[in-house]
C-alpha cells in the first residue's frame, strides 16, 4: 500500500487507545519490542502461556457460576453437579453474607438467599459440604468484604471432618481492592481491609499451601467502565499493592506469590483481548522476576479464569449474545485462559433458562472438540500484528501503572475515589458514544429491529418461607451454643485485630465455636471502623 | 432549559438502596443528569429507606431515583413509601431504574414510584421526563 492510500484510511482505534494499522510487518514488531521477546510456552517470560503444552496437555477448565438459596438448597444442588461430573463447585453467597450481616439483621430483609446461599453460622457451610469430598472436589467461594469469617469457616469445617489443611485445595475471591471500584462489597476501611487480606495470605503460606487465597479480579473493573489496558493496569497494580503488604510481613515472595491468581473480563474487540493477555502475562512474569526477585517460575505464571463478560451481551436481539459468547470464548482460548466461564445468552434480561446455560457449556465444548483449539500451543504466536499489539499493549500498560503510582499509587488512588471517578467517568464517555451511535452495537444502535418482542425481565422468586427458616435456625443456634466460648474467642479476635497479631486462627476458634459472620465482622468493625465512601465524579 | 425557567436547578437525589453493589448505572445517571444542568446529590451504596427518605428531606430534592439491580425493588420501596409518608414528602417524584421486570409495574405505581426506567435507558428520556414533571412545577411554584 503507498503512503497516499493508507492516508485516505479513517485512524482506527481501539477503546484502550493503541491505534491500528491497516498491514503490520517484520519491522513493526521489531521496531516495538519491549526487550524480552516471546520466549517458549511454559518458559519465562510466559508469553504464549504458562504452560509448556498448554491445551494439548490439558484443555482450559470449564466452571460456570450459580447461586442458590438457603444451605439445604446449596447442598442438594451441589450433589446434584457432582453426579453429573463437574469436579469444581463455585458458591455464591447472598448480599447480608458477603456485607457482614447476619440473617437477622435489619439491612437482611428482604436479601436473604437471593443473589446466593445464606451463611450465618459454620453450620450453614457444614450442612452444605455435608458428605462432599474436599479432597477431591476444589471449592471457590466468591467472597470478599467477609472472605476472613468465610474462609476460616471453610478451614474449621474441614479441620472438624479430618481433613489435613496442608492438603485442602481451592479458591478464594478475596479481592477487597476491586470491591471499592466496583461490585461494592466492602466493609472495612481500605488500609484494614488489605491488612486483612494480608492475614488469609499469611495464614495460607503457612498452613493451607495448596489453596489459593486470592483472585485478583480484572473483571469488575472492566464491567465498571475500565478499558482492556486499564482492566490489567489496575488488577497487576492490586496484586502488587497485596505482595507488598505481605513482603513487609516478612514472607519471602516464592512462600506466597503462586496463591496470587486472576479473574478477567472478555468483551469487545478480539485481538485487543488477545493482546491483553499476552501482554499481561508476559508483564506480570518481568514484574515477580525483576521487581520481586522471584525465584520459582510458578510464583512468575499469571494464571487465570477469562470469560465471556456480561458487558457485551445486549437485551435487543438476545439470539445474538450466542455468537457474541462463541467469540468471547475463542478469544479466551486463544489467549491461552486456564479457567473459562461463558455468560448464558438470556441472562442480560431474566434468569438462565437450562436450556441457555447449556447452550454456554456446549459452546466450550465446541471449541474444545470440533474446531481445533487445542491443536497447538498460542497458535497466533509470531504474527506481525498479533506480536506488535502484544508489545504495544505491554507498553501502554506498563504507562498506566506508572502513572496510577505516579499519583500516590492504586492505594491511594481507591481510599480517596480517584480511581472510582476515572473509571465511571470513562463509563460515561463510553455509554455515550453508544447512545450517539459512534461506537457500534448489533441490535443496539445499529441493525435494530423495527419490531422487537418485549423481555420480560425476571428473577428468582423471593422465598419469604425459606428467610424465616434461616433467621429461626440462627436464632436457634444462638441459644444453644456455648455463649462464654463465644464471647472468649471474639475478645481474642478482638485483642488479635488490635496488636496487629494474624486474625485467622483466632476468627477459625471463635466460627468453630458458632459465633456468626455478623458477629466477627462487628467485633473487627470495632477495632477498624466501616469503610466511608468518597463520593466523587 | 429548566434552570432559565426555574432561576434554580432541579435538585435530584440519586440513591442505591440495599446492599446490591453494583453502581455503574447509578453513577452514569448523576453524571447524565449533572450534564442536563441540574444539581444531584448521590447517597453512595447501601443505604436504607430511612437514610434516603431523610437524606431527601435535608437536601430539599425535587425528585428521588433509586438504582436497583437485586431485585429487592418491592420491599424497599414499600419501605421506603413509608418513611417519605413519614416525612410529608409522599409528592416528592420518585424514580427507579435498574432491573425491573414490567410485572412489577402496576404494584411500583401503586406504592408511588412515578416512573421506571430499565437499564439501557437513553439518557435524554430519562432528562426529558424530569424537566417535564419538574421543570413546569418549578417554574408556576
Amino acid at each position: 500500500m503507498s503512503p497516499a492510500e493508507n492516508d485516505a484510511l479513517e485512524p482506527r482505534f481501539w477503546e484502550s487507545g493503541l491505534c491500528i494499522k491497516p498491514v503490520y510487518c517484520a519491522e513493526d514488531v521489531e521496531a516495538s519490542s519491549t526487550g524480552t521477546g516471546i520466549g517458549k510456552p511454559g518458559e519465562y517470560p510466559f508469553t504464549r502461556g504458562i504452560h509448556p503444552m498448554m491445551y494439548r496437555k490439558r484443555p482450559w477448565t470449564m466452571r460456570q457460576y450459580s447461586g442458590f438459596g438457603t444451605a439445604t438448597e446449596t447442598h442438594e444442588r451441589f450433589l446434584y453437579l457432582i453426579e453429573n461430573g463437574q469436579t469444581g463447585l463455585n458458591v455464591a453467597f447472598d448480599l447480608p453474607t458477603q456485607c457482614g450481616l447476619d440473617s437477622d439483621d435489619p439491612m437482611a430483609d428482604g436479601e436473604i438467599g437471593r443473589v446466593g446461599m445464606a451463611v450465618d453460622t459454620l453450620a450453614d457451610l457444614e450442612e452444605a459440604f455435608a458428605g462432599i469430598d474436599l479432597n477431591s472436589i476444589t471449592v471457590s467461594l466468591t467472597i470478599n468484604g467477609a472472605a476472613v469469617p468465610i474462609m476460616a469457616m471453610y478451614f474449621a469445617m474441614a479441620r472438624k471432618r479430618g481433613f489435613e489443611l496442608a492438603s485442602l485445595r481451592g479458591t478464594a475471591q478475596n479481592d477487597i481492592l476491586k470491591e471499592f471500584i466496583g461490585r461494592g462489597t466492602w466493609i472495612f476501611p481500605v488500609e484494614e481491609s488489605i491488612r486483612l487480606v494480608g492475614d488469609t495470605v499469611e495464614f495460607c503460606a503457612q498452613n493451607v499451601p495448596k489453596y489459593s487465597p486470592v483472585s485478583v479480579c480484572g473483571y469488575h473493573i472492566r464491567e465498571s467502565g475500565a478499558n482492556p489496558a486499564q482492566e490489567m493496569a489496575y488488577a497487576l497494580a492490586i496484586a502488587c499493592a497485596y505482595i507488598d503488604h505481605v513482603l513487609a510481613r516478612g514472607l519471602d515472595i516464592d512462600q506466597f506469590a503462586k496463591g496470587l491468581s486472576f479473574n478477567f473480563d472478555i468483551f469487545g474487540n478480539l485481538w485487543e483481548q488477545v493482546a491483553k493477555f499476552r501482554a499481561g502475562r508476559r508483564l506480570w512474569a518481568k514484574i515477580l522476576k525483576e521487581k520481586y526477585g522471584a525465584k520459582n517460575s510458578r510464583s512468575m505464571q499469571l494464571r487465570m479464569i477469562a470469560g465471556g463478560g456480561g458487558g457485551g451481551l445486549t437485551t435487543q436481539q438476545p439470539l445474538n449474545n450466542i455468537v457474541r459468547g462463541a467469540y468471547y470464548g475463542l478469544s479466551s482460548a486463544l489467549s491461552g485462559t486456564q479457567t473459562m466461564a461463558l455468560c448464558s445468552y438470556d441472562e442480560a434480561y431474566t434468569i438462565p433458562s437450562q436450556q441457555a446455560a447449556k447452550l454456554s457449556l456446549r459452546t466450550m465444548q465446541i471449541m474444545m472438540e470440533e474446531i481445533g483449539l487445542c491443536d497447538t500451543v498460542d497458535p497466533l504466536a509470531g504474527s506481525y500484528f498479533v506480536e506488535t499489539t502484544t508489545n504495544e499493549m505491554e507498553r501502554r500498560i506498563t504507562e498506566i501503572m506508572a502513572e496510577l503510582q505516579e499519583q500516590g499509587g492504586i492505594v491511594h488512588g481507591i481510599a480517596h475515589g480517584y480511581v472510582q471517578a476515572a473509571v465511571s467517568r470513562q463509563a460515561y464517555e463510553m455509554e455515550k458514544r453508544l447512545q450517539s451511535g459512534e461506537f457500534k452495537k448489533v441490535g443496539v444502535n445499529c441493525y435494530v429491529d423495527q419490531e422487537e418482542e418485549q423481555r420480560e425481565v425476571e428473577f428468582h422468586p423471593y422465598k419469604e418461607e425459606e428467610a424465616r427458616k434461616q433467621i429461626l435456625r440462627l436464632t436457634r443456634i444462638r441459644q444453644e451454643r456455648d455463649s462464654k466460648a463465644v464471647e472468649q474467642t471474639l475478645a481474642r479476635v478482638k485483642h488479635a485485630a488490635r496488636s496487629g497479631d494474624n486474625v485467622m486462627g483466632m476468627v477459625m476458634d471463635a466460627v468453630e465455636a458458632y459465633a456468626t459472620v455478623g458477629e466477627v465482622c462487628a467485633t473487627l468493625k470495632e477495632v477498624f471502623g466501616a469503610y466511608v465512601e468518597p463520593i466523587r465524579f | 432549559m429548566s434552570t432559565d425557567r426555574a432561576n434554580r436547578a432541579i435538585r435530584v437525589l440519586i440513591a442505591k438502596p440495599g446492599l446490591d453493589g453494583h453502581d455503574v448505572g447509578a453513577k452514569l445517571v448523576c453524571r447524565a443528569l449533572m450534564d442536563a444542568g441540574m444539581e444531584v446529590i448521590y447517597t453512595g451504596l447501601r443505604q436504607s429507606p430511612e437514610a434516603i427518605a431523610e437524606a431527601a428531606l435535608q437536601e430539599g430534592v425535587d425528585v428521588i431515583g433509586l438504582s436497583l439491580l437485586s431485585g429487592a425493588h418491592l420491599p424497599l420501596c414499600e419501605k421506603l413509601a413509608v418513611e417519605l409518608e413519614s416525612r410529608q414528602l409522599d409528592d416528592v417524584l420518585w424514580i427507579l431504574g435498574g432491573n425491573i421486570p414490567e410485572q412489577d409495574l402496576p404494584a411500583l405505581t401503586r406504592i408511588g414510584v412515578g416512573g421506571v426506567f430499565p437499564t439501557g435507558t437513553e439518557f435524554a428520556e430519562i432528562v426529558t421526563f424530569i424537566n417535564d414533571r419538574i421543570g413546569g412545577q418549578l417554574e408556576s411554584g
